[in-house]
């Protein structure tokens, strides 16, 4: 029992941090129809640049300030990586056949992480602990402050992005253009600033989640964006692409199936199958649900028209 | 040229035959980086049936690669003890690869565009996740180690790993290989050509360029695509088949999703659809990141005096950019089918 | 006459609104058989549900007697069902030949050994599509444009053509969506002289369209749909009497004054 609310628990937390980067796919493929490849990587950038920033001020200042400060220069340099990218690998392309802006989001993905190889190295560099350590006993199980954090963090920003969306202009326009851009450009939509925004709200939530993400595995990395982003994509089609609730559910869903499965595949399999199979379960777990709804979770039914 | 079908066809064979010498004068590393161009261009021209043709996007075609890979090594190596012959195991490891291959599409083809590419994706991922952990509880693949001491490709009793000695000329095995492996690439490209202008053919395209309106025409659009994933994966098998022989080991790690969009990027960035683009992308993507890599140190120490940038990263960072570029500028690929030629071919007959 | 097509009861529901409610009608051999009905009163959806391409919340379908798969789209073509669509789905970047051919895919068989090894019979069998496909390029009057991809045919040849891709599925049944919208007068004109030269060569066909006129003058018998229901079902003289056809057209208002 208290391995399962362990693991619940740490299901929750990663499953916060992927649900925040499935976000930033479901965005850009509700309103462009593109699985933004680089995505991933806009992450590890947030990771990267926020550990060359706290670095150095490990010590002077205090620890949460410093947490702080990298988060904000990660987020402002995200934001400004992810327009540059819409700006220069997806705009001339909008219509271009579809596979074209998917091969160019590979090349940026690739020139993301080969860019961060020559900045930062190859290594993995130790993230320092920004926070005090302290360790809470929840239900029979540990729990520390960061993981807290990340989880609280996570909530306040998805709400945050719901009301956004729902409650103001620039979330009725999305939601508008989303649903039909030629007729939002009617109605007086800038479908280009829309797009810009939505790019630049999807980079601001990656570099929140590189910064959890390293700080709650101790590790960056130039590659890390990889498997994350895969991960976080293959949360939002669980919940279903296009969709901010689905992409949040399929997110913490996948967490928590992750580390349950983890946690338990040796005691299922009779240990046959050990924690190494972690990987498998979210692909499985995706093609089970996707055979059964073709949508995703919450995504709508589409019917083919006529 | 065109007027002369069987002219064109004798300059082709005789170009394929020189080009490993010209190639050759460079080094045999050349060579080899030629061979593994042909294989690339086999896996291209397979997951051009699958993407090209049927118009399904999958981002796990190199799975069939490594199934095929592995086929070969299980059946001819010390891992089982078994050392069956080339020709026996070729067509396994294409009648296995294509089994793969329905197996996949058979409950994934309900699904529209982009959630197939994410499932493929994922079956890519789940078939190198079980290549590297099969080692236990009873070994099988060996795991991450890989299978080492597969036995070389003969044909006709004749090792194509050894030099071979021609009238006194010796014949080095990488141009052996060169030169099966050209002819399988070239029967590849008779079976994608005629496949193209089949009834099998027509259907995929016509799934390709609207699925609902197929359907009404009596297509089993299910089946069809079946045999898309099928076909394209039972070339990825036989590709697979000839690498591990070439290579002598197979490991998981050659069968990464960063291989399943190399292949992708060979198709989109040639021409998909179009056989003669596939080809061309292919053999660019393969030989374009080699150059790279010969001349990222000598470019470097020409202008800076020493090594600036890690070679392998340069190259990967010139790739990506080359991407992008030609994309932005050519979007439907540097060759790809002339917007008349289905016209102008019609008109001619 | 004796009945080629058959619905009983179809019903069929989108979130709340009911499109159609308990709509039956029969279509017999050799007629041609007009659908009409106001804007939204479910006659595509209708058409739908008889091709397949959606599911019916109740309701049977049967063509000579024989239920038809419904949900099958496929299926109900090799039946020798076929269909136009409404917004022209051709295959775009295929010729106009080509997407007659592919139209004979259900009547064919060459599979994909025939096509690799070239054997002689799927060689036979490729020119046979490739004659029928033009003969039908003929018939409705686009086989000089056998060359042409599909998009870049006129507005009305590309009906046409998409006329000719049903006909090679050998249909029994012909259903048009349609036809004529967006059509000037004279490929109006055109467009009917086509189907009664079908209907001559044995087809039957069913007839959705917006133009009343059209099929005022071109049908054997006419239903009418209004709010998912059939409100008539007549020879056009007598629906066009229909005080209940005239309330639909034109409103309850004028109807009372």
């Amino acid at each position: 029992m208290e391995t399962f609310i362990q693991q619940l628990f740490n299901g929750l937390t990663v499953g916060s941090i992927y649900a925040l980067v499935a976000l930033g796919y479901t965005m850009v493929y509700g309103i462009l129809g593109l699985i933004n490849f680089a995505h991933g990587d806009v992450v590890m950038i947030g990771a990267m640049v926020a550990l060359s920033v706290t670095r150095p001020l490990v010590g002077v200042l205090p620890g949460p300030l410093v947490l702080l400060i990298g988060l904000v220069v990660a987020a402002v340099t995200c934001m400004l990586l992810g327009f540059t990218i819409e700006r220069v690998a997806y705009r001339p392309l909008r219509k271009a056949p579809r596979l074209a802006p998917l091969i160019t989001a590979i090349g940026i993905s690739i020139v993301l992480q080969q860019l961060a190889m020559i900045i930062w190295g190859r290594g993995y560099h130790p993230v320092p602990t920004l926070l005090p350590g302290g360790m809470h006993d929840l239900l029979g199980a540990q729990i520390n402050d960061l993981q807290l954090l990340i989880i609280a963090t996570a909530a306040v920003t998805m709400v945050a992005l719901m009301l956004l969306v729902n409650r103001t202009r620039l979330g009725r326009a999305m939601r508008a253009t989303a649903e039909n851009p030629e007729i939002a450009a009617l109605m007086g939509v800038n479908i280009n600033r829309v797009i810009s925004a939505t790019f630049v709200i999807g980079s601001a939530l990656a570099a929140l989640a590189g910064v959890m993400v390293s700080s709650h595995y101790g590790i960056a990395h130039y590659s890390m964006g990889f498997m994350l982003g895969l991960k976080a994509f293959t949360a939002a089609v669980l919940g279903g692409i296009g969709n901010l609730g689905g992409a949040m559910l399929g997110g913490i869903l996948l967490g928590v199936i992750e580390a349950l499965g983890a946690g338990y595949i040796g005691d299922l399999t009779g240990g046959v199958f050990g924690s190494n199979y972690q990987d498998v379960f979210a692909f499985i777990v995706l093609i089970v649900v996707l055979v059964f709804r073709p949508s995703g979770l919450m995504g709508e039914r589409v019917s083919e028209r006529a | 040229m065109k007027r002369y079908p069987q002219l064109r066809m004798l300059a082709t064979i005789a170009l394929l035959l020189l080009l490993p010498f010209a190639v050759g004068t460079m080094g045999n590393a050349w060579v080899r980086i030629l061979d593994f161009a042909l294989l690339y261009i086999m896996l291209a021209l397979g997951l051009n049936i699958v993407v090209g043709f049927a118009g399904l996007l999958d981002l796990g075609y190199i799975a069939f690669y490594g199934v095929g890979a592995y086929t070969y090594a299980l059946l001819a190596s010390p891992q089982f003890g078994v050392h069956w012959p080339v020709w026996l195991i070729l067509p396994l490891c294409a009648a296995i690869a294509g089994l793969f291959g329905a197996l996949l599409g058979a409950p994934t083809l309900r699904l529209r565009g982009d959630y197939l590419a994410i499932v493929t994706l994922g079956f890519g991922e789940i078939i190198r996740i079980f290549l590297n952990n099969l080692n236990s509880p009873v070994n099988i693949t060996n795991g991450p180690q890989g299978i080492a001491s597969i036995d070389p490709i003969a044909v006709a009793g004749v090792s194509l790993s050894r030099t071979l000695n021609v009238f006194g000329f010796e014949v080095h095995g990488l141009y052996l290989y060169y030169y099966l492996f050209a002819f399988v690439a070239l029967l590849i490209v008779v079976v994608s050509a005629r496949l193209q202008d089949s009834r099998i053919g027509r259907a995929w395209v016509a799934i390709r360029e609207d699925e609902v309106a197929a359907k009404a025409c009596g297509i089993n659009t299910r089946n069809v695509k079946l045999l898309a994933f099928a076909m394209g994966a039972s070339f990825g098998g036989v590709a697979g088949g000839l690498f591990a022989g070439f290579q002598g080991f197979v490991s998981p790690e050659s069968f990464s999703l960063l291989e399943s969009i190399m292949v992708l990027c060979m198709v989109v960035i040639g021409g998909m659809g179009h056989i003669g683009g596939v080809i061309f992308g292919g053999l660019l993507l393969a030989v374009m990141p080699e150059i790279f890599r010969y001349s990222a140190v000598p470019a470097q120490q020409a202008l800076f005096g020493k090594v600036v940038i890690d070679p392998e990263s340069l190259r990967m960072l010139l790739f990506g950019l080359a991407l992008i570029v030609v994309m932005l500028y050519r979007p439907a690929g540097l060759w790809p089918e002339p917007r008349h030629r289905r016209e102008l071919a019609g008109k001619k007959s | 006459m004796s009945c080629l097509l058959e619905a009983r009861g179809i019903s069929k529901q989108f979130g709340g609104v009911q499109a159609l409610q308990d709509v039956s009608l029969t279509i017999n051999h050799g007629e041609i058989y007009g659908l009409i009905g106001p804007n939204g009163a479910g006659k595509t959806t209708f058409f739908n549900v008889l091709t397949g391409l959606y599911a019916r919340d109740a309701g049977e379908v049967s063509l000579d007697g024989k239920p038809l798969p419904l949900g099958k789209p496929h299926a109900i073509s090799i039946a020798g069902f076929a269909r136009t669509f409404q917004n022209i789905r051709l295959f775009a970047n295929m010729t106009a030949l080509e997407n007659v051919m592919v139209g004979r895919h259900a009547r064919t068989a060459s599979g994909v050994i025939g096509a690799i090894l070239r054997t002689a019979a799927a060689r036979g069998e490729e020119q046979a599509i490739r004659r029928r496909a033009e003969e039908l390029l003929h018939y409705v009057g686009i086989g000089d444009r056998t060359h042409d991809l599909a998009r870049h045919l006129s507005y009305g040849d590309q009906r046409r053509l998409e006329i000719a891709r049903a006909l090679a599925t050998e249909p029994r049944l012909l259903a048009l969506d349609e036809p004529a919208a967006g059509m000037n007068a004279s490929e109006t004109a055109a467009l009917r002289t086509l189907i009664e030269g079908l209907r001559a060569d044995g087809i039957t066909i069913l007839l959705i369209e917006h133009d009343v006129k059209l099929v005022m003058g071109l049908c054997d018998r006419v239903a009418v749909l209004d709010y998912g229901r059939k409100i008539a079902e007549d020879v056009p003289e007598q629906v066009r009497r229909n005080p209940a056809v005239i309330e639909a057209y034109l409103g309850v208002g004028v109807g009372a004054a």
